[in-house]
């Protein structure tokens, strides 16, 4: 039972490779936003907080359709990006991971604002009087105190992004080899007359990474929080 | 020689205080809520103040009317806050640097030895602030500050944190501040006690104004403590 095949390989390393791009390129915006929230007072703060939170509430078949709309080849942004820049999103795989990162974005999100808001502002204060400037503060003082919180997100959005179905389906179909991640080749398999044993594979496979990364999420938060608070 | 010229309204309360200061040790003396903290976190350029002008060595801080204000980072102030606020994910050794580090100035390890030696903390190094006592946190916070070479700095009652034995622990350290360190000090305290061992000049804050000023004998007329 335990012989994976050709297939089903390929399905597994692009699911973790849509997972792990999208989680790496949607980070650095993620904690941008979340600072933004947590440290920030303007004008249209709660349409970007529930902009933010859209995908989480939205039936994932309407946010791949939305992507669909904006990125495909002839979207208002995928149109601009294909020629001027190169990038294509629509049936690649780049195309899941934009969608595995936006469906995902929203767990990603969260912890780290969480964790700066929990930081003591005083801190940061503290830090401008020794000569920080903002940035400096930022980089010194609140992402390392915040570093458990980003792990945390990270994991979480990794998790929700290896799971990710409805909106990468819609976006960019189910290409073997190029857009079928674990999730559709699931759907795919049971949709074969003979396709259950292989079902059966990718699922157990899918059991273990989503374990591997909620225990790999513990033990970073808690060496983390080990990190900064012990010695 | 700092001045000070700033009005400031927190919500019901309001800050009304002008004063000058060439002592080597400032003392503003008041009752909690006299307004004290607000003051000194304008100097530090914490707080923007409503008008007014602060200024330093000649140097305009703060100068509302045209739209001057240095932020904190630029001022070259030190700040010992009343609770040390050390980094929690910084050792001492890290958190003394920090200042220094920030500034991209030059190594100087005579001076670092001098400040360790001031205050005692050469045996700390390694720590993290959560294994310090009360008043070792906040004789490194002193040497955090010294460290980052600030032309004034402000003690928001450094010791107040402090039950009365740790008082008069770190006590002789900041007269031997005062002393050996030469850098011009703002000292916040609601005690007379201190502020007659530390301050060479006292004003005296009461209701966001300054009620008197002057030598340390301004203290007789009326404690508010």
């Amino acid at each position: 039972m335990f012989d994976i095949s050709p297939t089903e390989w390929t399905a597994i390393l692009l699911s973790l490779r849509v997972a792990i791009i999208a989680t790496l390129v949607a980070t650095p915006f993620g904690i941008g936003l979340a600072w933004l929230l947590a440290r920030r007072d303007f004008w249209g703060k709660s349409i970007l907080d529930a902009l933010i939170h859209l995908p989480l509430v939205l039936p994932p078949v309407v946010t791949g359709y939305l992507l669909l709309l904006t990125f495909g080849r002839r979207g208002l942004v995928g149109a601009w990006l294909a020629d001027h820049l190169g990038i294509v999103f629509a049936f690649r795989w780049t195309g899941a991971a934009l969608a595995c990162g936006v469906m995902s974005f929203p767990l990603l999100v969260r912890p780290i604002r969480l964790s700066i808001e929990a930081i003591d502002r005083r801190l940061e204060q503290a830090a401008g009087t020794l000569g920080a400037a903002p940035w400096q503060v930022f980089a010194t003082v609140t992402l390392p105190l915040a570093l458990p919180g980003v792990l945390a997100g990270m994991v979480l959005g990794f998790a929700k992004a290896i799971g990710e179905f409805g909106a990468t389906i819609t976006f960019v179909s189910n290409i073997p080899g190029e857009t079928q991640t674990i999730s559709s080749a699931i759907y795919s398999l049971i949709q074969t007359p003979d396709g259950d044993t292989a079902a059966a594979r990718l699922v157990v496979t899918s059991i273990v990474i989503a374990m591997g990364a909620l225990i790999a999420s513990e033990w970073f938060a808690r060496r983390a929080t080990k990190r900064l608070h012990g010695n | 020689m700092l001045r000070v010229d700033v009005t400031k309204k927190l919500g019901e309360f309001s800050i009304e205080a002008s004063f000058a200061s060439e002592g080597r040790v400032t003392g503003l003396f008041g009752a909690s809520g006299a307004g004290k903290t607000s003051l000194i976190n304008m100097i530090a350029g914490l707080l923007k103040p409503d008008r007014g002008i602060i200024s330093i060595d000649g140097e305009t801080l703060d100068d509302v009317a045209a739209r001057v204000h240095v932020p904190p980072h630029r001022r070259r102030i030190g700040y010992v806050f009343q609770d040390a606020r050390l980094f929690p994910h910084l050792d001492v050794r890290q958190n003394l640097d920090y200042g220094r580090r920030m500034n991209k100035l030059a190594d100087d390890p005579a001076q670092r030895a001098r400040v360790t030696d001031l205050l005692d903390i050469g045996g700390l190094m390694d720590r993290r602030p959560g294994k310090l006592s009360g008043g070792e946190r906040q004789r490194v916070a002193l040497g955090r500050a010294l460290l980052s070479k600030p032309r004034l700095l402000l003690l928001d009652e450094p010791l107040g944190s402090l039950d009365e034995s740790r008082k008069v622990e770190i006590l002789p350290y900041l007269v031997r501040l005062r002393d050996e360190a030469h850098v011009p000090m703002v000292y916040v305290s609601h005690d007379a006690a201190e502020m007659r061992q530390l301050a060479t000049q006292i004003v005296m804050v009461r209701n966001g104004r300054v009620s008197a000023f002057g030598g340390v004998k301004v203290l007789s007329g009326g404690s508010p403590t």
